[in-house]
């Protein structure tokens, strides 16, 4: 674990001192504080309406009508920028031959492919991070549930945590950024929009297919539920990455 | 400490390493000899376990590559043919992470930098981001890379490459030093290289073992021999047999014409009284003579010599492999 921990900080480090990790944040930054305004906007105006027509509709959640549509449209953040923090992660190295001290260093295959996932998991948190302070403003105005709100956080650290697990199988395949990045970016759409078969088949297919999908798995975290299957879905989809970037690592030594 | 046998390593159908065997005691330097593409990169890559071989085994210090990785990486420094550092990082810091991943204490670290950043005469460079080294001062920090957890046995792919002669004679100093203590095996294709630093040369082509012997042994074997070049203008059916006839003159080959002219490589033997007697026998012919050279033997011509089994530098060493020798020099 000491060895995974090493390449993790190595590779947090390379992600401050190159500009990535500055323009992922500011990129998340602005977009999230975009869609966190607007959702805070139309609940002002929504319940302002509501309050004139006389409150007939009962009290107005937080939670499901500022937080949950928030954390809806972050996964949508999450599909064009966890590409950009995994497309380098071992395609760089192949390219300037550094993964040739990596191997040749006394180092299992995993502790390097756990820890270049480590360091996606931490700059990634730091990103979801900065969402604090903007989720924090609503204690100030109202009384959000907390408890919901750190399920929301849970599932979202487990839908990005899937996403850097297979972007670095992805990252394993090629040499080159560009392709990672963009094969990445392919897979994540697909991966998100697969349960829209479900719209016009109930077969079993389309109930498979909604089940690999990785949006309706967050629908319970956004709002406050953890159910073991999402879990569980989450969890063995990171663990199917890992064991692929594996494989895919020793496949290496074997082709090349 | 290295000991290989029988290694093929094969990439898809092309053979790039044919079942090699050699064994590298311990504290010897041993020169991997060969033209580019010979086969040496990926030897020492099936050494340090980057590679696993197709056919064969090899072990370091007893461990062998495919099964016990862990303990032959432990054991060994590698430089591999471009420095793998991240350009991002500090000298200083690069060497820290490597330290660590190599697994040394992390009370040691500190001091094993030092150490290194001392042998390679980096001192002056610990804070400069790798991206801005010089292709030289990026070979040292893949040197001390290499060193840095004071490994048994070190494998440097070509480790004077792109450095300048001052550089190159520091590097090779810096590796005599580590004789005795430490096993070295270092692909080059430069022959003085080897004669300097190395006490044994292994000489590669094309995948196979042609020779393997003391420099010394190498060289003196070479040193009855000598290469001329001739340019006279004459006609070109009649020169070769004249040539030939001259005393001490072993070979003539039509090497250039043109207009006229044609250029000679004659193989003749070391004794100067041959090119006079040329000369002469060129004059009495009648023709004009334009230049005579002795122009030595290059590692070019020794590898054509130990390829093309010319029985002018017949190469039967009794410390390679017979099968191997049999097979370079078969057509003898």
């Amino acid at each position: 674990m000491r060895n995974a921990l090493t390449i993790a900080r190595r590779e947090l480090n390379s992600y401050f001192t190159s500009p990535i990790a500055y323009i992922l944040l500011a990129m998340f930054a602005v977009l999230f504080g975009y869609f966190f305004f607007s959702a805070v906007a139309f609940f002002v105006s929504y319940s302002a309406r509501a309050a004139m027509q006389g409150g007939g509709m009962g009290p107005m959640n937080v939670n499901q009508y500022i937080v949950q549509p928030t954390f809806g449209n972050l996964t949508i953040i999450l599909l064009f920028l966890t590409p950009m923090i995994t497309m380098r992660l071992f395609a760089e190295e192949k390219r300037t031959g550094t993964m040739e001290l990596l191997m040749t260093s006394p180092v299992r295959d995993y502790e390097i492919i756990v820890g270049k996932w480590l360091a996606g998991m931490l700059l990634y948190s730091v990103m979801l991070g900065s969402t604090a302070i903007s989720i924090l403003v609503l204690f100030v105005y109202s009384t959000p549930d907390w408890q919901a709100l750190l399920v929301g956080y849970l599932g979202l650290l487990l839908m990005g945590g899937t996403f850097l697990a297979i972007g670095a199988f992805i990252s394993t395949l090629t040499k080159n950024q560009i392709v990672a990045g963009a094969l990445t970016f392919g897979v994540f759409l697909v991966l998100y929009v697969l349960d829209w078969v479900n719209a016009y088949s109930t077969s079993t297919l389309g109930k498979v297919c909604q089940y690999l999908s990785v949006a309706p798995h967050f629908q319970q975290f956004a709002k406050g539920v953890i159910e073991l299957k999402d879990v569980v879905y989450y969890v063995s989809a990171i663990g199917l990455g890992l064991f692929l970037s594996k494989r895919s690592l020793e496949s290496l030594r074997w082709k090349a | 400490m290295i000991k290989v046998e029988g290694l093929t390593k094969r990439y898809g159908s092309t053979e790039a390493v044919k079942n090699i065997s050699f064994e590298v005691d311990k504290g010897e330097i041993v020169g991997f000899l060969g033209p580019n593409g010979a086969g040496k990169t990926t030897t020492m890559r099936v050494l340090t376990c980057f590679l696993p071989p197709t056919e064969g085994a090899a072990s370091i210090a007893g461990f062998d590559v495919l099964s016990e990785t862990l303990e032959v990486k432990r054991r060994i420094g590698y430089l591999p043919e471009t420095p793998p550092l991240y350009s991002e990082m500090s000298v200083c810091d690069y060497l820290e992470f490597v330290a660590r991943l190599k697994g040394i204490n992390s009370v040691d670290v500190a001091s094993r930098v030092d150490t290194v950043i001392d042998r390679c005469n980096l001192g002056d460079f610990r804070q400069k981001l790798n991206g801005q080294l010089s292709k030289g001062y990026r070979q040292r920090v893949g040197l001390a890379q290499a060193l840095i957890h004071d490994p048994e046995v070190l494998v440097l792919d070509e480790p004077t490459a792109g450095l300048d002669p001052k550089q190159i004679i520091e590097v090779r100093q810096l590796i005599s030093n580590l004789s005795g203590d430490h096993t070295v095996i270092l692909s080059t294709h430069i022959l003085p290289e080897v004669s300097t630093t190395c006490g044994r040369v292994i000489i590669i082509n094309e995948g196979r073992i042609e020779a393997s012997d003391t420099p010394e042994n190498l060289t003196a074997r070479l040193q009855g021999h000598d290469s001329i070049w001739l340019e006279l203008d004459g006609p070109t059916d009649q020169v070769e047999s004249k040539l030939a006839v001259v005393p001490g003159v072993e070979q003539v080959t039509l090497a250039d014409e043109r207009s006229g002219r044609s250029a000679w490589q004659v193989q003749a033997d070391k004794d100067p009284s041959v090119r006079t007697a040329l000369a002469k026998a060129v004059i009495d012919a009648g023709w004009g003579l334009f230049e005579v050279r002795s122009v030595g033997l290059s590692l070019e011509d020794i590898f054509l010599k130990l390829t093309d089994s010319d029985p002018l530098l017949d190469y039967d060493s009794d410390e390679t492999d017979d099968s191997e020798v049999d097979e370079g020099t078969s057509s003898k």
